[in-house]
């Protein structure tokens, strides 16, 4: 996994793919800058998948795609 | 042609190592603990692996784990083991990868004894795991025919991709004979399917499990047409005196020989008795059985059980003779007499009817 | 933007997993995927893996894999391995399998310090069969064959497998970690990184025991389940490093 040190002034994106998310929240419970939430759609397996909030800025740390069972989301930065 | 003294269990070691044999996995059981001993003593220097496993399931399926590769592989036991394996070979012929597994039967049922016996008949030949499958069942009668018959069952289990199973008993396990021993196998031929790690190119992966029933009947009747090839070109007897017999036993292995005892005894009175002997259990000879029925009067079934293959012999012959059996089970190993006086009553009684 | 998280090479890409939502056994897919990369070990890799939740494994793994009957893993590892000692070998499995029916397998494989690298998830129930109790199962706590808590005089205790395979001399690395945050997934990566490093080195036997969320058949959500790890789980089946008989330098 990327290094996790420079990740404060970072700017970072994430992508959820919406058909391979389970809903499991765990990306949205340990994000720490509150970037990821529930969407109101529901994906074709019936689940509510995470989704950017993009109000909210990701300084790509990872953390997210660590704790995603799914490999369901992708982090880009510069 | 120099000639080898060598008990059977020894035979089966030596046969598998001249067949390239490179796994061995067993567990110490009487009556064929000189196997797995021969094998430790010998498979290493020969460049093969030798593990003496926990239990006999986790031998058979450390030689699933060895087939997979592509390895020639082969465990033994003896029928309590044997019942421990029927998962393994179930898997075996689910997962289509070949296998020899020597069964050196004993008394039973339970843990029965030591001693020399027939009772795993149905286990074998019906396929005593899960599932829609049949084995390969080879039954040895000499020591010569243990070394014969081990050496090919690598080859019928390579050529099928299936377990092969053969039925030794107590006795021909510790028996000593002459024996020929053949040349060792030079190189064996490929076999792509093994597994070998993906290299560069896509992953493959062997599974018996196929949840999708259609795919899984497929599977069954893909399996069913190997069977029926099996059935065609590996079926295997031997007909003793049989040219002018009236009365034919049909029995096979160490109960083979001693009705050939009593077969050479009652000729001598001018009875016109005559042997046929099953050499492969499954695909059992019908053909020949049910030919034969119509040109003798009676067949008598010997076997050391309380009668199984008399069940396939009656298939065969399907009540156009009558078909009379005589069993020790038990690990009871009857004598020549004994059967001659049986043919004999039999032989007796057909001569009064038909008079 | 440059993508940080490529798709790991070893590991099929864009299959949605079977595993429920939450489920540990995604994520420890993905961190062997990684490391098969990493390793530099996926071209040789023959993974076993079990009848339980992950006996599909081989549908997201893109390495050769044998499937094993319940609880053969670590035999059939030890005849591959046996037979062809230039593959790398690894089971993955879980608890039913490993440490129920698979028990007599998997210490004997471990005490005959079989060059093979194990990876034991345990989520203290039987996850596909429905959450029937495992031998791992915590007192006291609830499953399907439990339905009002594991009780030690019915029931027997929660099983300690690898403390006890972790005493064989044949053992040279085993650790237990757990996929209960960030943190624990990083250690995780990390202990199997070492048994796996164990085999490549040629050392012989490593385990790692994974605590592993099971949502579904806890009842409770994926995040709850984490935390119930770190401050239950853990207090039964203590985090860290077992056995380590690695010869230094």
């Amino acid at each position: 996994m990327a290094d996790m040190t420079e990740k404060a002034t970072k700017k970072g994106r994430v992508v959820v793919k919406i058909e391979m998310c389970k809903g499991c929240n765990l990306c949205i419970e340990y994000c720490k800058r509150k970037v990821l939430r529930s969407s109101e759609e529901l994906n074709s397996m019936g689940y509510h998948p995470a989704e950017p909030d993009e109000q909210m800025q990701c300084n790509a740390c990872m953390l997210c795609a660590l704790v995603c069972p799914e490999l369901a989301i992708e982090v880009y930065d510069e | 042609m120099n000639k080898v003294f060598m008990s059977g269990n020894h035979a089966f070691a030596e046969a598998a190592i001249r067949a390239g044999c490179k796994c061995y996995f067993g567990y110490p059981i009487t009556p064929q603990n000189e196997l797995g001993e021969y094998m430790a003593e010998h498979l290493p220097a020969a460049g093969g692996v030798f593990v003496q496993s926990e239990s006999e399931t986790a031998a058979i399926n450390m030689l699933i784990g060895a087939s997979a590769t592509g390895a020639r592989a082969m465990t033994s036991s003896s029928s309590p083991g044997i019942s421990l394996k029927q998962e393994g070979i179930s898997f075996l012929a689910g997962f289509e990868l070949p296998g020899v597994i020597i069964n050196v039967m004993r008394g039973g049922p339970g843990l029965g004894n030591i001693a020399p016996a027939q009772g795993d008949y149905f286990q074998a030949t019906r396929g005593g795991g899960h599932g829609d499958y049949r084995t390969p069942v080879f039954a040895p009668a000499t020591v010569q025919e243990i070394v014969d018959l081990t050496h090919n069952a690598f080859d019928v289990a390579d050529n099928y991709r299936t377990p092969v199973m053969i039925l030794g008993d107590g006795m021909m396990g510790q028996m000593k004979e002459p024996v020929v021993l053949p040349e060792k196998v030079k190189a064996q031929k490929e076999k792509e399917w093994a597994l070998k790690g993906r290299g560069n190119g896509p992953s493959r992966y062997m599974a018996s499990l196929i949840l999708d029933t259609l795919e899984m009947e497929k599977h069954n009747w893909k399996l069913v047409r190997k069977y029926k090839e099996i059935e065609k070109n590996e079926t295997r007897y031997e007909e003793y005196c049989m040219d002018d017999a009236e009365i034919a036993a049909v029995a096979y292995g160490t109960t083979a020989r001693i009705a050939k005892g009593a077969i050479k005894r009652l000729r001598k009175d001018g009875i016109r008795a005559g042997l046929i002997r099953p050499i492969t259990l499954w695909p059992f000879p019908t053909a020949i059985i049910r030919e034969t029925a119509k040109r003798v009067k009676k067949m008598v079934v010997f076997e050391m059980s309380t009668g199984q293959m008399v069940e396939d012999v009656n298939l065969a012959v399907l009540g156009e003779i009558p078909v009379q059996f005589h069993g020790r089970p038990g690990g009871v190993v009857p004598t020549p007499v004994e059967f001659s006086r049986i043919i004999y009553r039999e032989y007796e009684m057909i001569k009064k009817k038909s008079s | 933007m440059k993508l940080k998280n490529k798709w790991p090479k070893y590991y099929k890409k864009d299959v949605v997993t079977h595993y429920c939502p939450g489920c540990g056994h995604g994520i420890v897919h993905r961190l062997v995927a990684e490391l098969m990369e990493e390793l530099d070990v996926g071209k040789r890799a023959i993974c076993v893996n079990p009848a339980g939740c992950a006996v599909l494994a081989y549908k997201y793994f893109d390495i050769d894999m044998l499937e094993s009957a319940h609880g053969r893993g670590t035999a059939m590892a030890t005849g591959i391995k046996r037979a062809r000692p230039d593959l790398f070998v690894f089971t993955y499995q879980g608890d039913g399998d490993l440490s129920a029916i698979g028990t007599a397998e998997t210490i004997h494989s471990a005490n005959r310090g079989e060059h093979i690298s194990v990876i034991f998830i345990n989520n203290a129930v039987y996850g596909m069969t429905g959450g029937q109790m495992a031998p791992t199962t915590l007192l006291g706590m609830k499953t399907t064959t439990t339905p009002s808590g594991r009780n030690p005089g019915y029931d027997g205790y929660p099983l300690h497998i690898t403390d006890v395979v972790a005493t064989f001399p044949g053992v040279i690395y085993a650790e237990r970690v757990a996929v209960d945050g960030p943190a624990g997934i990083q250690k995780t990566k990390r202990a199997i990184r070492n048994a796996f490093q164990t085999q490549i080195d040629g050392l012989g036997y490593s385990i790692v025991e994974v605590l592993s969320a099971c949502p579904t058949n806890w009842k409770m959500t994926p995040a709850q389940s984490f935390k119930w790890i770190t401050e239950v789980m853990t207090t039964e089946f203590p985090l860290g490093v077992l056995a380590d008989r690695r010869k230094k330098g």
